[in-house]
């Protein structure tokens, strides 16, 4: 095995155009890894943890392209380096003009249009918060997809942002929804009267979903970044959120979706979201909290949605069902081809709230659950790239994406794993979510059904059934188109559904086999 | 509209969304599918990343204001030419072994060819040295004192040697007493300033101080000084950029001067070998402009907490700047070699790394940032006036002002770029853009082509670390 590396000083290409490089290299026989990053010291330190490192490397700075191979041969390497030349190339010969055109800064963007009233930042972690501070000044509501901000710069421009009246949506924020137009990753729902303010974009994206899969609409999401509800940043985007979906005449429901937050915060956030006289849903995930006048209290995405959608049309909670059946012949028909030794659930996720949210579901069915957003901290996995037992795992995450396309833009990472599962014989069931919409693949259930396909016939050539369950996030009006592909998925040999919790409780009866132990989860699940 | 009361959160919700999208291309595309057109930034790694804890001085509302200062100061600066005097009467600190040079510090065991030539000439020409050989070995032992023109209020093109014997303009800002020193240009071809010191070099150079000088001088005693900053105002309308164009400038300012020099009652034949000698140097307005435009780098510099560029100069070996609010401080890196073009029989392994004070020019918002109105040399940069509008364009993205008085047509009489930002240049990654002659690398030779050079990223990067350090611990 060897690894080489080319560093290209002072030459730029975004992120998703170098992961999509990095993807078609890591596709070439012989190569066992390789990844193009821009050489800030985050991209070197994954890069080392991943054993991408080489001297070079450890010399380029921000502004240099490093491209790095490991192959099974020095000239397997030098061929996909070859490779990498050739495919920047061909990137680098068509827009320039077009990006020449383009300011250069976002001192000159603001010029160039001055009623612009937001900006979307998605640069490194490390550089963000210049943007987003500047975008404040200029009196720019922000959209903040960056990671890695550090926590003071999050607490120092959220205050910037309250003095300004102003939003600043994240940092890591995947999801918002302003007044009908999607933005980051999105779907396209009906509008309505329900308003959303959501710490994970998933958690956005999905509870939107099935709010509009139950008849329902949405008149805004405000996204607020995954800390926003820590004590250190004290809720302050959710505060404004809150302040402006209570005076906005289109919003006659809140709903606030995140982690179970800091105690006291939680007692500020749902003080102020009650004082707006508005019936209130808080989704505290995997937290089971009593209700309190004015606000119900729910644990699961689907809840929040089916009862988001009861405030909003004053119907019992109860009589607001997903008319999911669950399809038992099929159920039994998964369940009969597993052998003995095939004990174990493994999940291999996109976004990390709805691995978070299956984790919740599946341990009291079957205890503990291996994972690198585990339940209990105790089981953290040691090595991510490597499953235990009940495993389910946020690909997303950024130890596993170092130089690699998220896999909700491109399936290739997942599909790598999901072949290490399936040949693995301790595997019982699989479990993946596949989530549409703006900003996501065009085609996720196109490009993974062949995978399916070829895991399930090797497990059969193997002697074992290979059962996959797929959590759907979509809506038939996405660009991808819910029911195609689900189609897709099912002439597979897919198990689907669009809740989440519901896909998670079907892996954990097909693993769990006859026993029906406590669910926990929807409680309009009692078909 | 209706929604003034209502704060600008409710405003969004009830009126959308108008993006801009600095970052992945994949979020603008996803907006555009719905209808929503983003602008696009076309965003770039910075140079160096930031301390974390530094992130706030990027947008810090007491240094924006530190900068505008400085820029008022650059812009309000009102050099007139006053006076000529004898470098070692006026300039601060001149004994009769100090030679001044362009550029950061150096010693003669770094000095490239043309600065060596140049201190060879000086040498001869102040009568320290009978010879080139004897000059080295003065050199050689420490014998001469070396230092930089921009520390002792002066300002010189390439090689950029002033010693005491030579005679300096003197101009004087009118609005705030600064004041700073040039010589006289020689003209092009085998010259001093090019590192020629051959016989006829240093005959020329006695001319300068013995005919043209004092008639200059004794001109200038007539008139009420010329305001240099009104000649480079119309030079700017007029083609020149005032650093590798200066025909306009030498223009004007011949007709300035003509009619206070014949008034000296001079011989006719001097008076006609001065005005000769300034028709047949298209280059005669370049130190009158440096000179000029020193005055006002220096009026700019010393605003506590201003990131304002306040030098850019190169001593053929580094080249180094100097920022408002650092004091006296130099960052420098080593100097690069200008892309351009070359005079027949030459090419770019004659050309000698980057030499001259002349920046000085792009400091204050001319020569470079000033290219988009010079359509007559654009060839320097790349042949088309589109060319050149997009490197005047580029400046704008690390300056801190449009220039109230030095426009450009061709921009609807935009304002220069004016008054370069260290953090915007390590925001963008967009270095100065500097016009140049170019020398050759051996001594003697003179120049060899014009084009277009960058400071190399490290002066900017340390300028960086530096501000982090000085600005947070305040």
């Amino acid at each position: 095995m060897v690894v080489v590396a080319e560093v290209r000083p002072g030459t730029y290409h975004d992120s998703v155009t170098l992961m999509a490089v990095s993807a078609a290299l890591n596709q070439l026989p012989g190569v066992t890894g390789a990844a193009l990053v821009m050489g800030t010291s985050l991209n070197r330190e994954l890069l080392a943890e991943s054993g991408l490192s080489t001297p070079e490397v450890e010399a380029a700075g921000p502004n240099d392209l490093v491209i790095v191979v490991q192959a099974t041969d020095e000239s397997t390497a030098r061929g996909a380096l070859a490779e990498a030349a050739r495919r920047l190339a061909e990137i680098g010969a068509t827009p320039v003009s077009q990006v020449e055109e383009r300011p250069r800064s976002l001192r000159s963007a603001l010029r160039r249009a001055p009623e612009a009233n937001l900006t979307l930042v998605s640069v490194p972690g490390p550089f963000a918060p210049i943007e987003a501070e500047e975008a404040l000044r200029a009196g720019h509501h922000v959209f903040l997809f960056s990671d890695n901000v550090p926590l003071a710069e999050e607490i120092r421009l959220k205050r910037l942002a309250t003095e300004l009246g102003l939003l600043l949506m994240g940092p890591d924020c995947g999801t918002a929804l302003i007044n009908g137009v999607g933005l980051g990753f999105a779907n396209v729902v009906r509008r309505g009267p329900i308003g959303l303010i959501a710490a994970s974009g998933t958690g956005l994206q999905h509870v939107t979903c099935l709010i509009d899969q139950l008849g329902g609409g949405i008149s805004h999401g405000i996204g607020t970044g995954g800390r926003d509800l820590s004590a250190p940043v004290g809720g302050l985007t959710t505060l404004a959120a809150i302040e402006a979906l209570g005076a906005d005449p289109a919003t006659e429901v809140l709903v606030l979706i995140s982690k179970p937050p800091d105690p006291a915060i939680a007692d500020r956030v749902l003080a102020a979201a009650t004082a707006q006289g508005k019936p209130v849903v808080a989704a505290f995930l995997g937290a089971e909290l009593p209700s309190r006048p004015g606000v119900t209290c729910v644990p699961t995405l689907a809840e929040a949605a089916r009862h988001a959608v009861a405030l909003a049309t004053s119907r019992p909670a109860e009589t607001v069902r997903f008319d999911e059946a669950v399809d038992e012949t099929a159920l039994a028909r998964a369940r009969a081809g597993l052998t003995p030794t095939q004990r174990f659930a493994r999940g291999l996720f996109s976004g990390g709230t709805l691995c978070e949210e299956a984790i919740w579901v599946l341990s009291p069915v079957l205890g503990p659950i291996w994972s690198n957003v585990p339940l209990e901290p105790g089981y953290r996995l040691p090595d991510p790239r490597r499953s235990r037992e009940h495993t389910l795992l946020d690909l997303g995450a950024d130890e596993l994406t170092v130089g690699r396309p998220h896999p909700m833009i491109d399936p290739t990472l997942r599909i790598e794993r999901l072949m290490e599962e399936a040949a693995d014989p301790a595997t019982a069931c699989i479990l993946l979510d596949v989530v549409l919409g703006y900003g996501a693949h065009p085609d996720p259930a196109g490009t993974l059904a062949p995978a399916l396909e070829v895991a399930r016939s090797r497990a059969a050539a193997d002697g074992r059934a290979l059962p996959i369950v797929v959590s759907l996030v979509g809506t038939e009006r996405d660009p991808q188109r819910l029911s195609a592909q689900r189609a897709k998925l099912e002439a597979a040999g897919a198990l689907v559904s669009t809740s989440n919790v519901i896909a998670a409780q079907l892996a954990g009866r097909i693993v769990a086999g006859a026993r029906r132990p406590t669910h926990r989860g929807v409680e309009g699940d009692k078909s | 509209m209706g929604l003034e009361g209502i704060g600008p959160i409710r405003a969004l919700l009830s009126e959308g969304i108008r993006p801009i999208n600095v970052g992945l291309d994949l979020f603008a595309d996803a907006l555009a599918q719905q209808g929503v057109e983003a602008v696009r930034v076309a965003w770039r790694p910075p140079l160096v990343e930031p301390l974390p804890e530094a992130l706030p001085l990027f947008n810090d509302p007491g240094i924006a204001a530190a900068n505008q200062e400085a820029v008022r100061r650059m812009m309000g600066a009102q050099p007139v030419l006053v006076d000529v005097a004898r470098a070692g009467d006026v300039l601060p600190g001149m004994t009769a072994r100090t030679f001044l040079h362009a550029g950061p510090p150096i010693d003669w065991a770094h000095a490239s060819g043309p600065l060596r030539g140049a201190l060879i000439g000086a040498m001869l020409y102040e009568g320290l040295a009978s010879s080139p050989e004897e000059a080295i070995r003065l050199a050689e032992r420490g014998e001469i004192e070396l230092a930089p023109c921009h520390e002792r209020q002066a300002v010189g093109p390439m090689a950029g040697v002033i010693s005491p014997s030579m005679p300096v303009m003197v101009v004087e800002n009118a609005q705030g007493g600064n004041r700073a020193y040039s010589t006289f240009n020689e003209g092009l071809g085998k010259v001093l300033r090019y590192g020629a010191y051959g016989d006829d070099v240093i005959e020329r150079l006695r001319w300068i101080e013995r005919v043209l000088a004092p008639l200059v001088k004794a001109a200038l005693a007539r008139s009420e000084g010329i305001d240099v900053r009104q000649l480079i105002a119309q030079a700017v309308q007029m083609g020149d950029e005032c650093h590798n164009r200066n025909k306009a400038g030498t223009s004007l300012f011949y007709r300035e001067l003509a009619p206070h020099l014949l008034e000296t009652g001079a011989p006719p034949a001097e008076i006609a070998a001065v005005l000769r000698f300034i028709h047949g140097n298209d280059h005669f307005f370049l130190n009158l402009a440096m000179a000029a435009a020193k005055t006002m780098a220096d009026a700019a510099h010393g605003v506590e907490r201003s990131t304002v560029v306040t030098t850019l100069a190169r001593n053929g070996t580094e080249f180094g700047i100097r920022v408002s609010g650092l004091g006296d401080r130099w960052f420098t890196g080593p100097a690069e070699t200008p892309a351009g073009l070359f005079f027949p029989g030459y090419g770019s392994a004659d050309a000698n790394p980057d030499i001259g004070d002349s920046a000085i020019t792009e400091t204050v918002g001319l020569g470079g940032f000033a290219l988009a109105g010079a359509p007559a040399i654009v060839q320097f940069i790349g042949g088309s006036p589109s060319d050149a509008l997009r490197a005047t364009l580029d400046m704008y993205e690390i300056t801190v002002a449009e220039h109230e008085l030095f426009r450009i047509a061709a921009l609807n009489f935009r304002g220069t770029p004016t008054g370069i930002d260290v953090r915007a240049v390590v925001r963008t990654g967009i270095l100065p853009v500097i016009d140049t002659g170019i020398a050759h690398r051996e001594p003697g030779i003179g120049q060899v082509g014009a084009g277009i050079v960058r400071p190399p990223a490290v002066c900017f990067t340390q300028a960086l670390r530096a501000i982090e350090e000085a600005f947070l611990a305040t």
